[in-house]
C-alpha cells in the first residue's frame, strides 16, 4: 500500500525539461484529465507539447498521451520517457520498458504486483488509485472518471504544479456547473492529500516561467476550420474519416458561433455530411462552379475516392479546396497514426496528365493561414488546392503563434466576369488565356440573359468552351493548364530558409509536421559542429528558390515521413536533379519524427562524407 | 455535328411569353442523337415547359452525368449554364450548385445507366435530402452510347437487339424515388408530350426534390419486338393514372370539367394543378398507396404513368439547413469574415 521506492542509477533530475507519458485504456475518460495536466503546466508559463497516440477504437484498446515539458520550446517529439503513468495493465510490460534509465514509474498499486514486473533502474511510485476512488465514489462511472483526476492531483504534488492553476482551469471548464466543479476539486484534493502524506519527492519539477508568451494552444484541425471560416468558405461537404472529422465538426461549431445572421437567425453557411467522399467532393465541385467558396476535408482513402472529380475540377477549371489530414497508408493502413504519405497521390491525383497545388502547413497557425489562403488560391487559379496537413498537426494541441487577420483584406474571388463587363462588349472565352498567365475568365451561372453562358465538361473543348477533340485545341488547353502552375509558383507560400552559422555544402529540405523536430535537430547539430542549411518547403509547385537552394549545395537531405521519399521523387522529376544529390532521410513507423532521429541520421552522414572532397556536382539535365 | 450552328434568323411574329422570350430562346444546339430518339422529344418538352412557365433561360442551371441522355442539356436552353459532370455523380454536383445559389432553377438530366447503376447511391441521397430540383431520368433500359448493353432498369425477360434475354430484376426508378422520400414523383413517356409537358411544368413549380421517370425508347438499340421499352410496347401497356393541366399562379381557372373528375391541387408557390383523375381510387397525396399501385400494375406488365405522388407542403434542403435567403455565393467578406475582434477572442479562449 505504501509508496515503493527502489533506485539504482541516479534518478533523473530536471526542471521544465522532461517527458511524461500516460498509458491509459481508451474510453476511460483519461483524455480530458491528461489535457488538464498539460494545460496546467502551460498556464504556469512552461511550454508543453502533447501527443495523443490512440487506437482505431472507441473503448477498451490501449491509448497513450505523451507530454513533453520543454522550457526551451521544443515542440517536436523528443523520444524516451522520464515519467510513465502506467494505468493500463494490457501494456504494462512495454510501458515499463520504455522508461529511460533513472526515470520514474507511477502506477496504481491497489492490487499488488510481483517484483519481477518492475525494473530496478527506475524509481517506482505506487498509489492505490482504484481503492481511493472506490472509497470516495459509489457509481462505477464516477469511480473511473475521478480516478483520472486523482492521479492528476497526485502528479501535481510530485511535480510541484500549482493547484490554484488547476482549480482555475476547472472553474473555466465547469462555468455554471457548480456540482461538477466541486466534485472535480474534491477528486483533485484526494490525490493531492494522499501524495503529500505518502509519496516521496521525485527529481522532476515544474517551475513557473514565461516561456509561453502570447502563443495559443490548439490543434491543427480546429485551426484549419477557423481558417475556413475567416477565409470565407460557405459550403463544406464532408464524410467522416479519422483524422479529419474533427475539422468539419469544428467548422460547424465556429460557424454556429460566428456565421449566423443576427437578424434572421439564418445560417451564412451550408454544411452537408455526404454519403461518401465521392459525393462530398461532387458537392464541392458543384458549389465551386456556382461561385461559392467550398471545401472538403478528408484523409488519404477519401482522396483515392475523389480522384475522378479532382481530374474534372482540374480539366474544367473549377475552384475547390481539399484539406487532407494525412494518416498512415496505404489502404486502411494506420488510421490513427501519422504520415506524410499522400504527397504524390495528391500532387498528381486523377488519370491523364494532372498536377495540383499543394500547401504544407507546419503547425496549427499555418493550418489557419493556409486554409484561408487555399480558398483565395482556388478562386484565383480556378483549380483544386490541397492543404496537406497530417494527424500529428491535425489532432494534437500544439503551442503556436496566435491567429492574425488583416481586416483590410478582401477575398480574392479571381477572374469572374460580371454582367456589366459582358455588356461592355468584352470578349468572353471561358478557356481563353487573355492575360498570359494561363488563367481564363469565368462566369457564374445566372449572370446574364444572353451573354457568357457556357457548357462545362471534362471533355476537351476549344477556348470558347465548345466541344472539340481537335489536337490543337487540346494542346492549347493543357499547355495553358501548365502555365497556370507556373503562375501558381509565385502565388503560393514561399520556402523558409534557415542558414547555418558557417558556410556549408550540406542542405536539408523538409516540410509540414517535421518542422519542430527539425528546428531542434538543427540546433543540436549546430551545437555539435555539424552545419546544414535548411529549407522548409511550404508548397508545390516548387518556386525557383528551391532550384537555387539545391544548386547551392553538394548534398541536400530530403527529410520526409513516408517510405518512398515521395517529395524527393518530385524534386528529382520536376526539377530534374540527379537522385545522388538528394539523399533521403525517412521516418515512417506512424509516430511523429523526432529530433533525436533527424540529428542522428544527418549527423552520421555528414560526419561520414563531410571530410571527403566535394564530389563533382551532378548537372541538372534541363539547365 | 457539334459545330453546326442553327440559323439565327427568327420568325418576326413568333409569340413571346411574359418574360419576353420566344420559344426559340429556349432551344440549344442541334442534337447529335439518333433520329427518332425519345430523348429529343423530352428536350422539346423541357423547352416547351420552360417557355410556358416564363422561366428566364439564364436562371436555369442544367446538370447531367454521362451518357446519351446526359448529352441532351447541350440541345436545349442554350443561354443557361450547363455542366456535364462525371458518370453517375450529377446529383452531388447539383446539390453543391444548389447550396451555392438557391435562386436558380436546377434541372438534372440523367439516364437509367447514369442514375440506376453507377449513380444509384447519389440518386438515393439527393432524393433523401430534398434538394430543390427537377430530376429527369430519360429511361430507355439500355446503354446507348456504348451500343446496346442492358441497363439496370431493363425488365426481366426482355430481349436485347442481339437476342440476349435479361435475367436480372429491374430497378423501378419511380418506386425507388417514392421510397426514398422524393416529394414529387411522376412518370411520363417521351411519346406522349401532352402528358409530359404539364408534368415538367408542375415539377418546376414544386419546391423540393421532383423526380420524373420518362420512358424514352432507344431507336437504335431498344425498339425491337421483345423489348419492354419500345414505342409499341409502352403505347400498348401505358396505364395513365391521371392527366394534369398546369395553371400558373393567379390565373383564373376557367376549365370546366364534370364533377368528381377533376381535383385542384395547390402548390407551395400558389400555382394550381388541375388533376384529371383517370382512376377514381388513385390518390396522389398518398405515398404508400402510390408505391403499392405502381408495384401491383408493374407486376401485371403495365407502365403506370402520370403524377404518382406530390407533397404540396414539402421542405427543401435549404430549409433543413436554415440557410439565409440570399444566394450564399452573393455574400461578401463583411458578411462572412467575423473580423479581428472575434479572432482575438478565439485566441484568448485557446490559452
Amino acid at each position: 500500500m505504501n509508496a515503493q521506492l527502489q533506485s539504482k542509477p541516479q534518478p533523473i533530475t530536471a526542471i521544465n525539461d522532461f517527458v511524461v507519458k500516460f498509458a491509459n485504456v481508451n474510453g476511460s475518460g483519461s483524455a480530458s484529465a491528461n489535457e488538464l495536466f498539460a494545460k496546467s503546466i502551460l498556464r504556469m508559463g512552461v511550454p508543453v507539447s502533447p501527443r495523443n497516440i490512440f487506437p482505431s477504437n472507441i473503448q477498451g484498446l490501449p491509448t497513450w498521451y505523451e507530454i513533453r515539458v520543454t522550457e526551451a520550446g521544443h515542440l517536436g517529439r523528443r523520444g524516451g520517457v522520464d515519467l510513465m503513468v502506467a494505468m493500463n495493465p494490457q501494456t504494462w510490460n512495454q510501458d515499463v520498458a520504455e522508461i529511460d534509465p533513472g526515470g520514474y514509474l507511477f502506477y496504481d498499486n491497489s492490487k499488488p504486483l510481483p517484483a519481477s514486473r518492475f525494473r530496478t533502474d527506475i524509481t517506482v511510485i505506487g498509489m492505490p488509485l482504484t481503492e481511493i476512488a472506490n472509497v470516495a465514489y459509489n457509481e462505477a462511472r464516477q469511480r473511473q472518471l475521478f480516478k483520472n483526476i486523482i492521479y492528476v492531483g497526485a502528479l501535481s504534488v510530485l511535480l510541484d504544479i500549482d493547484p490554484a492553476v488547476i482549480e482555475t482551469l476547472f472553474s473555466e471548464q465547469y462555468k455554471g456547473k457548480e456540482k461538477l466543479l466541486e466534485s472535480n476539486i474534491k477528486a483533485l484534493n484526494l490525490g493531492r492529500d494522499y501524495a503529500k502524506a505518502h509519496l516521496p519527492g521525485i527529481g522532476l519539477r515544474v517551475q513557473p516561467s514565461d516561456g509561453v508568451g502570447d502563443r495559443i494552444f490548439v490543434d491543427g484541425n480546429t485551426a484549419a476550420a477557423i481558417g475556413c471560416v475567416y477565409g470565407g468558405a460557405t459550403v463544406c461537404a464532408w464524410y467522416p474519416i479519422t483524422p479529419s472529422s474533427s475539422l468539419a465538426e469544428a467548422f460547424q461549431k465556429y460557424c454556429q458561433k460566428l456565421r449566423v445572421d443576427p437578424e434572421t437567425g439564418k445560417n451564412r453557411y451550408a454544411i452537408v455530411q455526404a454519403e461518401d467522399e465521392i459525393a462530398s467532393i461532387g458537392m464541392v465541385v458543384g458549389a465551386g462552379w456556382n461561385g461559392a467558396r467550398a471545401f472538403t476535408t478528408t484523409s488519404g482513402p477519401g482522396v483515392s475516392l475523389m480522384t475522378e472529380f479532382i481530374g474534372l475540377a482540374y480539366m474544367a477549371e473549377i475552384p475547390i479546396t481539399i484539406i487532407n489530414v494525412q494518416r498512415g497508408g496505404p489502404s486502411t493502413g494506420m488510421p490513427t497514426r501519422t504520415q506524410q504519405a499522400d504527397i504524390i497521390s495528391c500532387a498528381y491525383a486523377s488519370h491523364g496528365d494532372t498536377k495540383h497545388v499543394l500547401l504544407f502547413p507546419e503547425d496549427p497557425r499555418e493550418c489557419f493561414d493556409h486554409a484561408a489562403l487555399a480558398l483565395d488560391l482556388a478562386d484565383r487559379l480556378q483549380t483544386p488546392i490541397f492543404v496537406m496537413t497530417d494527424l500529428d498537426i491535425g489532432m494534437n494541441q500544439r503551442l503556436c503563434a496566435p491567429f492574425e487577420w488583416d481586416e483590410t483584406k478582401e477575398y480574392d474571388r479571381g477572374k469572374v466576369m460580371t454582367a456589366e463587363e459582358l455588356d461592355s462588349g468584352r470578349d468572353f472565352g471561358r478557356y481563353l488565356d487573355v492575360d498570359g498567365d494561363g488563367i481564363p475568365y469565368r462566369t457564374w451561372p445566372g449572370t446574364h440573359p444572353d451573354k457568357g453562358s457556357f457548357f462545362t465538361r471534362g471533355t476537351t473543348k476549344d477556348a470558347y468552351a465548345r466541344y472539340s477533340e481537335a489536337g490543337p485545341d487540346y494542346i492549347y488547353n493543357v499547355q495553358r493548364l501548365l502555365k497556370k502552375m507556373e503562375t501558381a509558383k509565385s502565388l503560393v507560400p514561399q520556402p523558409v530558409l534557415r542558414k547555418a552559422a558557417v558556410a556549408t555544402r550540406f542542405g536539408v529540405i523538409y516540410f509540414g509536421s517535421t518542422s519542430p523536430s527539425m528546428n531542434e535537430a538543427l540546433n543540436a547539430l549546430e551545437a555539435d559542429g555539424v552545419h546544414v542549411d535548411a529549407m522548409r518547403l511550404r508548397a508545390f509547385p516548387f518556386p525557383d528558390s528551391v532550384v537555387e537552394f539545391i544548386e547551392a549545395h553538394d548534398q541536400v537531405f530530403v527529410v520526409e515521413q513516408n517510405r518512398d521519399a515521395q517529395l524527393r521523387g518530385m524534386l528529382i522529376n520536376e526539377l530534374e536533379f540527379s537522385p545522388d544529390r538528394l539523399p533521403a532521410v525517412l521516418h515512417y513507423d506512424g509516430t511523429p519524427i523526432t529530433a533525436r532521429f533527424i540529428t542522428q541520421a544527418i549527423g552520421e552522414r555528414v560526419r561520414t562524407h563531410g571530410t571527403e572532397p566535394a564530389s563533382p556536382r551532378l548537372p541538372r539535365s534541363r539547365t | 455535328m457539334t459545330y453546326l450552328a442553327k440559323p439565327k434568323l427568327h420568325h418576326p411574329t413568333l409569340p413571346q411569353n411574359k418574360v419576353c422570350y420566344t420559344r426559340r430562346d429556349y432551344e440549344g444546339k442541334i442534337s447529335t442523337l439518333c433520329a427518332g430518339c425519345g430523348h429529343d422529344s423530352i428536350s422539346a418538352a423541357i423547352i416547351q415547359a420552360c417557355f410556358e412557365m416564363d422561366v428566364q433561360p439564364h436562371r436555369v442551371a442544367k446538370l447531367s452525368g454521362i451518357g446519351c441522355s446526359s448529352k441532351t442539356p447541350d440541345y436545349f436552353l442554350g443561354n443557361s449554364h450547363g455542366f456535364n459532370t462525371v458518370h453517375g455523380r450529377m446529383p452531388s454536383v447539383l446539390t453543391g450548385a444548389n447550396l451555392a445559389n438557391r435562386a436558380l432553377l436546377y434541372l438534372g438530366v440523367s439516364g437509367d445507366g447514369d442514375s440506376a447503376s453507377i449513380g444509384i447511391g447519389q440518386f438515393a441521397h439527393v432524393m433523401r435530402r430534398g434538394v430543390n430540383m427537377v430530376y429527369i431520368v430519360e429511361n430507355n433500359g439500355v446503354y446507348g452510347l456504348t451500343k446496346g448493353q442492358f441497363s439496370a432498369t431493363a425488365d426481366q425477360g426482355s430481349q436485347s437487339k442481339k437476342g440476349v434475354i435479361n435475367s436480372d430484376t429491374p430497378i423501378d426508378m419511380a418506386s425507388l424515388a417514392l421510397q426514398l422520400g422524393a416529394s414529387f414523383v411522376a412518370r411520363g413517356f417521351s411519346g406522349d408530350k401532352q402528358q409530359l409537358v404539364p408534368i415538367i411544368k408542375a415539377a418546376i413549380a414544386h419546391k423540393g426534390a421532383a423526380f420524373i421517370d420518362v420512358v424514352s425508347p432507344c431507336v437504335a438499340f431498344n425498339n425491337h419486338p421483345g423489348s419492354t421499352k419500345s414505342y409499341d410496347y409502352v403505347r400498348e401497356h401505358n396505364e395513365a393514372v391521371n392527366r394534369i393541366d398546369f395553371i400558373p399562379r393567379r390565373e383564373e381557372i376557367v376549365v370546366d370539367y364534370a364533377e368528381g373528375q377533376v381535383v385542384e391541387v395547390e402548390q407551395h408557390d400558389g400555382t394550381v394543378l388541375l388533376l384529371r383523375k383517370l382512376h377514381r381510387e388513385y390518390d396522389t397525396h398518398n405515398r404508400i398507396a402510390a408505391m403499392n399501385y405502381v408495384a401491383e400494375h408493374q407486376a401485371a406488365g403495365e407502365v403506370v404513368t402520370g403524377l404518382l405522388y406530390m407533397d404540396s407542403a414539402a421542405h427543401d434542403l435549404h430549409e433543413h439547413l436554415n440557410t439565409v435567403d440570399a444566394p450564399i455565393n452573393s455574400l461578401q467578406s463583411a458578411q462572412l469574415c467575423p473580423g479581428k475582434a472575434a479572432l482575438d477572442k478565439i485566441n484568448r479562449s485557446l490559452r
